[in-house]
């Protein structure tokens, strides 16, 4: 079975509406695929179907096939708790857990699942910190609270947390729509680098960035997947004239 | 006047009035505590604290089994209400289910506004009777009832008011659930539940209806929990409707006693939990 992600027939529900018609999706392992699409088109929905968070939400409903090198995330035998620790995620707001001091955050993942070995897990928090690049800026004040962190670090500090239980995906939900141009080129950095050993998925509202970060951009609308395909043929030269609405800023 | 001139008026106006409906609020706190010290004091010595109540006409003497017998009812109600009230509350704010939480928040609604002397009467009928005797258990259980709706419901808000993407976060980590409570929800709602556990036991501790025919009171020691034992709500009852000059100021004292030992209490609890996070806290 092929490597990466591939998303097949993926239907999914808030309730009796339906956020996600048919997705087919094939994401390459070790690259940056974009998802872009006006407000409400299930782009958030598509990213949290894939490490198992939409069925979180109080009736919410997945239907279809989700596989992670040819695995069936979504198999009756499949535990959602282990998909999520292979499948990193950063969300559109940072959050770090406020009651944790900044190794803590970064500790959390591994320390909950039962990390004891303590220069194991000094080892991890500080490969996770400079692998989010904030481990200069931190190293002399990581028992001080994250919440004391600017918005940009904060976020890097949640990059951080998801890096350290090492997940073979990481899913970034619109990472820099709460953050400034200088800290948004900096998580961009940031990500140029994890996609040499990672698969990162990112939804964005920004198409410049997608335009920047990554190899491969699908355009949702209204719950489908309009077009996929390598993010310099889809804004160049896009195959559906909804796509090229879109990305040439005539709507949305 | 001109518009500025207006709008500055009114807000000193109405700083000035909300600042003295927070002295108002405040006011009868102070005249209770002044009341309490001024009249109290005079019969607060080291006697009161390590001595049993002497017999009718015989002088001194102290309450120091009542503010043992009340320490212990306190702790037998809170070894029970606290972990069920904290489970529930956690349950009501978590569960996807709506009508068995729904029915749960009712009666939890319900008990919360059932007089106390009612309580009474339930620990009575379940252990009192049974039992064959008044017992440090009965009153335990009576107070122990009075606190978990307080702290249930306390929990409940508390739970809910930690945001969402907290949790999703600590899910995101490939978490279970239940650790996800434990370490993440939990210790950030921690500071308002421990104020719903202290606001309970306040309530309890000067509960006096639900001991009359539970806790019954006690003149000496208590030595074993399926006993009669003594507290100061029913000692200062007692002391305070006789008819001697000695008993009422000994009740004044009491009375004294009680209200800074719930103070003491909260303050303890306070220090005790402040930074738990912290003093865990490890560098690998």
């Amino acid at each position: 079975m092929a490597d990466g992600i591939r998303i097949t027939r993926l239907n999914a529900w808030f309730g009796p509406r339906q956020v996600l018609r048919d997705i087919d999706l094939a994401v390459v392992p070790r690259s940056v695929t974009a998802i872009i699409g006006p407000s409400g088109c299930g782009k958030s929905t598509c990213v949290r179907c894939i490490n198992r968070m939409h069925e979180v939400v109080p009736g919410a409903r997945v239907a279809g096939r989700v596989e992670l090198n040819g695995e069936d995330l979504y198999a009756p035998g499949a535990d959602p708790v282990e998909v999520r620790r292979r499948i990193g995620m950063v969300f559109q707001k940072p959050n770090p857990f406020p009651t944790m001091s900044i190794f803590d955050n970064v500790a959390a993942g591994l320390r909950l699942a039962g990390v004891r070995n303590r220069a194991a897990l000094h080892e991890a928090v500080e490969r996770a910190l400079h692998h989010a690049a904030l481990w200069d800026e931190v190293k002399d004040e990581l028992g001080k609270s994250g919440a004391g962190l600017s918005g940009g670090q904060q976020q890097r500090l949640c990059i951080a947390r998801a890096l350290a239980v090492e997940p073979e995906v990481l899913l970034m939900d619109e990472p820099c729509s709460a953050l400034d141009p200088i800290a948004t080129a900096k998580i961009e950095e940031l990500i140029m680098e994890l996609r040499k050993e990672l698969t990162i998925v990112i939804v964005t509202h920004n198409m410049q960035q997608a335009a920047r970060v990554s190899e491969w951009t699908a355009y949702f609308l209204l719950g489908e997947l309009i077009e996929f395909g390598p993010t310099r043929g889809l804004f160049t030269s896009p195959r559906d004239s909804r796509t090229e609405d879109y990305v040439t800023g005539r709507f949305g | 006047m001109s518009r500025v001139a207006v709008r500055r008026a009114t807000n000193a106006t109405m700083n000035i009035l909300a600042a003295l409906a927070a002295l108002v609020v405040i006011l009868p706190l102070v005249l209770i505590l002044g009341f309490l010290i001024f009249r109290g004091s005079t019969a607060l010595n080291v006697a009161f604290f390590v001595h049993l109540p002497t017999p009718v006409g015989e002088p001194g003497g102290g309450m120091a089994n009542a503010i043992a017998g009340s320490l212990t009812l306190i702790g037998l109600a809170a070894a029970g209400g606290v972990p069920l009230g904290i489970l529930g509350g956690v349950y009501l704010a978590q569960s996807r289910d709506r009508r068995l939480p729904w029915l749960c928040r009712f009666l939890a609604d319900v008990l919360n506004g059932v007089p106390s002397i009612v309580i009474g009467i339930f620990a009575y009928t379940l252990i009192v009777l049974p039992m064959r005797r008044f017992s440090a258990l009965a009153g335990g259980v009576a107070l122990g009832v009075i606190m978990l709706p307080i702290i249930l419901r306390t929990t409940e808000e508390l739970v809910r008011m930690v945001p969402a993407s907290l949790q999703e976060a600590a899910l995101a980590l490939g978490l279970p659930q239940w650790k996800v409570v434990l370490h993440v929800v939990l210790p950030t709602a921690r500071a308002g539940i421990i104020t719903g556990v202290m606001v309970a036991v306040a309530r309890i501790a000067g509960e006096t209806a639900p001991l009359l025919f539970t806790a019954f009171g006690n003149r000496f020691w208590h030595r074993r929990l399926d006993e009669p034992i003594a507290a100061l709500p029913l000692q200062i009852f007692s002391y305070a409707i006789s008819p001697f000059d000695d008993w009422h100021r000994q009740a004044w004292a009491g009375a004294l006693v009680l209200i800074s030992l719930v103070l003491v209490m909260s303050l303890l609890a306070r220090l005790a939990t402040k930074g738990l996070y912290n003093r865990r806290r490890t560098y690998g």
